[in-house]
């Protein structure tokens, strides 16, 4: 084993894994979008583990020596015991371990499970749904009998994580999905050996207004006398969505994806996540338009947050787990 | 040794080797706890060595519809879709429908045509990918040639290069037009309750209408592909219509006022399995005709026809279950509204000895003849002089209640219906993805293909072969259920052998 990392980097092929987790496969159709701008890249590195697209087994990785794969892109939130013990493979494995997307950079959407029990979840599913008749109560079991035949089912765990509350993470490629643009800038990146401090979102840390066509309306003095959801009012295609009373999460997010969905006459929702000078998305922007409220008596403030019906939804929608909130307090240990 | 002796020694051996067996029947093994994400099929063999049960199980669950509880309804298009990426789309759009649905509330001409065009789109796109990269391959290149060249590489070497291309610039083409409405194309934006948020710019047309023309002789062309080298070979045809492949179910489809297919929107239509009609309702009435049945082996449910009751996983006059995908939809039925599609539609039915269509094979054919429509709608609401008209959303007004929204996924019906407070707040949702609906059928697939293949304990090689062209012709996006690539579908069997040791394991990612 090569232990500079420079020498390392000048190896003729450098290994690739691809992995997911709790996701949603949007991650990897990027990755596949991606597939003719990305040859030339693919044809210098070795894809070793794609178990979506290609025919590998854990056990070949399992084989592996230590740090034999030079970068893992893991996608996908950790829900199941299954998920954590890959994730701590791969990181054994590997010498960078990349959280790639929403759901491994910080939890994802999956992750506003967390203000929910996993009893509420399988209780709903199997029993309360309108459409579901279980008069027997059945529930799918870990281990179930079936004639003398034994049957068995993963558990899934009571909370959704991000990849770096399991495991040590090198680079995060944040958005729901990340562009394939940010994604072949990173894997240049990395293959270039342009080695950014670690810990590194790889993507611009500057927020997403100074890339949307809409930046010169947003106003400099923003005061909200009302909060307009998107359903309630037309959305003027040009002018800034603050600027319109509808809450818009561009000022506390990283830019990069080209403000996509601003150009489909949509608010931001935050998905590529806050930059490096802000802890807390959710409570960066939660501070940002309060201050704005123009109100100040507790009715009429009141009156205003009507408009924010779902602020967990709204502020943390891609980023509950990872947050200083993380999940429900009340919820039963399992 | 006398008689006596040898029934004590013979009992006290039979009653260690029941101890035995049924301690190996117990043993945990251990590969089965690193599932998560796949599909995952048991298959226990008899004394004989054939087999006595298979299991198909889907082995995850992530709860979209206990966290949608405290959510903005008009948050719903962009939460749901969440449930799968490789087809956002139809999420968005059910979700909105279901919108539209919840606050009484129709999105004007332009609006609705927008939805219909983009979901058309869709689609054709969606349709296309699976003729060309997932499922097609097994009778492009053919079901008995190598792996290795079971994929759009082989699909190349054997139409040519052009063709390639032309999949890859459609699908690029395609996948632009979604982009351009919903700003992204993995998990788009456009939807809201009465309309779209992005209308056409009439600069823009040109170039659309270009595409769908372009689009429509692509899918013409896909057709004839699929005539010259699937339909002309004898053998392909022997193995679509064989018994193996065969199940006789009921049929759920929409279909609008005349029985005619509609991705977007309709009344729902259920046909028995000799093709008469069974039911026929609106939307909304959903839970008088499907219930869904909980297994204890799996996390998937199992839809079947509410007013006969579960019955178990049987096909012929006393089954329940019901299918859905493209070719339920054919058989559910009376035709398509559009010339080129209805002749396809005329054409498949001749060919395939009338209706209904029980092969699951033949759903490879039925969408192809799906994409044709698919082009066709596209070329009509271009055309349409409305489609670029400003008015594009309707603001609701209405106090929201309950909310009931269906379109037809390219993978079947798929339901969304969520009931809210007088603000909009999402109280309960229920969601019945368009794969699920499916889901007994394919089981019943996945043990069919192993009784026919497995035979004196013998387990074929060709069987996850054989078993994965049974599951890709369903193009299962289990992804709404796990997370794989349709088509892709990794793939682990255990086979046990009648004293419940594992026997085989056999893995296809």
């Amino acid at each position: 084993m090569l232990n500079n990392r420079k020498e390392r980097w000048h190896m003729p092929k450098p290994k690739v894994a691809f992995y997911w987790c709790a996701s949603c496969g949007g991650c990897e159709e990027t990755v596949v979008d991606l597939a003719e701008d990305i040859l030339g890249v693919v044809e210098k590195v070795d894809i070793v583990f794609w178990p979506v697209a290609m025919d590998f087994k854990y056990a070949d990785v399992r084989a592996m020596p230590d740090k034999s794969i030079t970068a893992s892109f893991v996608n996908g939130a950790i829900r199941s015991s299954e998920q954590e013990e890959m994730a701590r493979l791969l990181r054994q494995k590997s010498q960078f371990l990349i959280a790639y997307g929403s759901c491994a950079c910080t939890g994802g959407i999956p992750g506003l499970a967390n203000q929910f029990s996993r009893k509420q979840i399988l209780d709903f599913v199997y029993q309360g749904s309108p459409s579901t008749v279980n008069e027997s109560g059945t529930r799918p079991q870990t281990k179930f009998q079936d004639n003398g035949r034994q049957v068995y089912l993963p558990e899934f765990r009571n909370m959704v994580r991000a990849l770096d509350q399991v495991v040590e993470v090198d680079y995060y490629v944040p958005g729901c999905p990340p562009t394939p643009n940010i994604t072949k800038e990173a894997v240049g990146a990395l293959l270039a050996g342009r080695l950014p401090p670690k810990g590194s979102v790889l993507a611009p840390d500057i927020a997403l207004c100074d890339e949307c066509p809409r930046k010169d309306s947003k106003p400099t003095n923003v005061s909200f006398k009302e909060f307009v959801r998107p359903h309630q009012k037309i959305l003027d295609p040009s002018l800034c969505f603050l600027a319109q009373g509808v809450v818009c999460m561009g000022p506390s997010t990283r830019k990069g994806c080209t403000a996509q969905c601003p150009s489909g006459n949509m608010p931001c929702t935050g998905c590529f996540g806050p930059t490096s000078r802000v802890k807390d998305q959710g409570a960066k922007i939660l501070s940002s338009l309060c201050a704005n409220v123009e109100p100040k008596d507790e009715a009429s403030i009141d009156k205003v947050l009507e408009g924010i019906p779902d602020p967990i939804g709204t502020f943390y929608r891609y980023g509950l787990a990872k947050s200083l909130l993380r999940r429900k307090v009340n919820l039963p240990a399992s | 040794m006398n008689e006596q002796a040898k029934n004590v020694w013979n009992q006290a051996q039979a009653m260690a080797n029941a101890a035995y067996r049924a301690r190996r029947r117990n043993v945990t093994i251990d590969p089965i706890t690193r599932l998560e994400g796949h599909g995952k099929i048991d298959i226990f063999l008899n004394e004989q060595g054939g087999v006595e049960r298979a299991y198909f199980q889907v082995p995850e669950l992530r709860g979209f519809e206990v966290f949608s509880i405290g959510r903005p309804a008009e948050d719903m298009p962009q939460i749901t879709s969440r449930i799968c990426g490789v087809c956002p789309t139809a999420h968005h759009m059910a979700s909105a429908k279901c919108l539209d649905s919840l606050y009484g509330v129709q999105p004007p001409p332009a609006g609705r045509k927008i939805r219909e065009l983009v979901y058309s789109a869709f689609m054709f796109e969606d349709h296309a990918l699976h003729v060309y990269v997932l499922g097609g391959p097994d009778f492009i290149v053919g079901p008995e040639a190598p792996a290795a060249e079971r994929n759009i590489f082989g699909v190349i070497g054997k139409v040519g290069v052009d063709v390639g291309k032309k999949v890859i610039g459609m699908r690029r083409r395609l996948r632009e037009l979604i982009a351009y409405f919903g700003g992204k194309v993995v998990h788009p934006v456009m939807c809201l309750p009465g309309g779209v948020s992005k209308g056409l710019d009439p600069a823009d047309l040109p170039k659309f209408k270009q595409l769908a023309a372009d689009g429509l002789e692509f899918a013409q062309f896909t057709l004839q592909v699929f005539k010259d080298i699937v339909l002309k070979n004898p053998e392909y045809v022997k193995l679509i219509t064989s018994e193996a492949y065969t199940h006789k179910t009921y049929y759920m489809g929409l279909v609008d006022e005349n029985n005619k297919v509609n991705f977007y929107d309709g009344q729902l239509r259920v046909v028995d399995p000799n093709g008469k009609e069974f039911a026929k309702f609106p939307v909304e009435k959903y839970r008088d005709y499907v219930a869904e049945h909980v297994e204890p082996w799996s996390y998937m449910k199992f839809p079947y026809l509410k007013p006969l009751g579960w019955r178990g996983f049987e096909e012929g006059p006393d089954s329940s279950i019901y299918a859905v995908a493209p070719l339920a939809r054919l058989n559910a039925s009376d035709g398509f509204t559009t010339p080129l599609a209805q002749k396809a539609f005329e054409e498949y039915f001749a060919t395939l000895g009338g209706k209904p269509v029980h092969h699951t094979l033949a759903t490879h054919y039925a969408r192809v003849v799906e994409m044709i429509y698919a082009a066709e709608r596209m070329v009509e609401l271009l055309n349409d002089p409305e489609i670029t008209s400003k008015e594009i959303r309707t603001i609701p007004t209405k106090t929201p209640s309950v909310g009931i929204g269906v379109v037809e996924a390219p993978r079947g019906t798929l339901f969304h219906h969520y009931e809210t407070d007088e603000r909009g707040i999402i109280k309960m949702a229920n969601l019945i993805v368009a794969t699920v609906n499916n889901s007994a059928r394919i089981a019943m697939s996945v043990e069919r293909a192993a009784k026919g293949l497995i035979k004196n304990g013998e387990i074929s090689e060709g069987l996850l072969n054989k078993v994965e062209m049974a599951f890709r012709a369903y193009d299962p996006c289990l992804g709404c259920a796990t997370h794989s690539l349709p088509g892709h579908m990794p793939l682990v069997a255990n086979i046990y052998n009648h004293r419940g040791e594992l026997q085989r394991r056999l893995e296809q990612h």
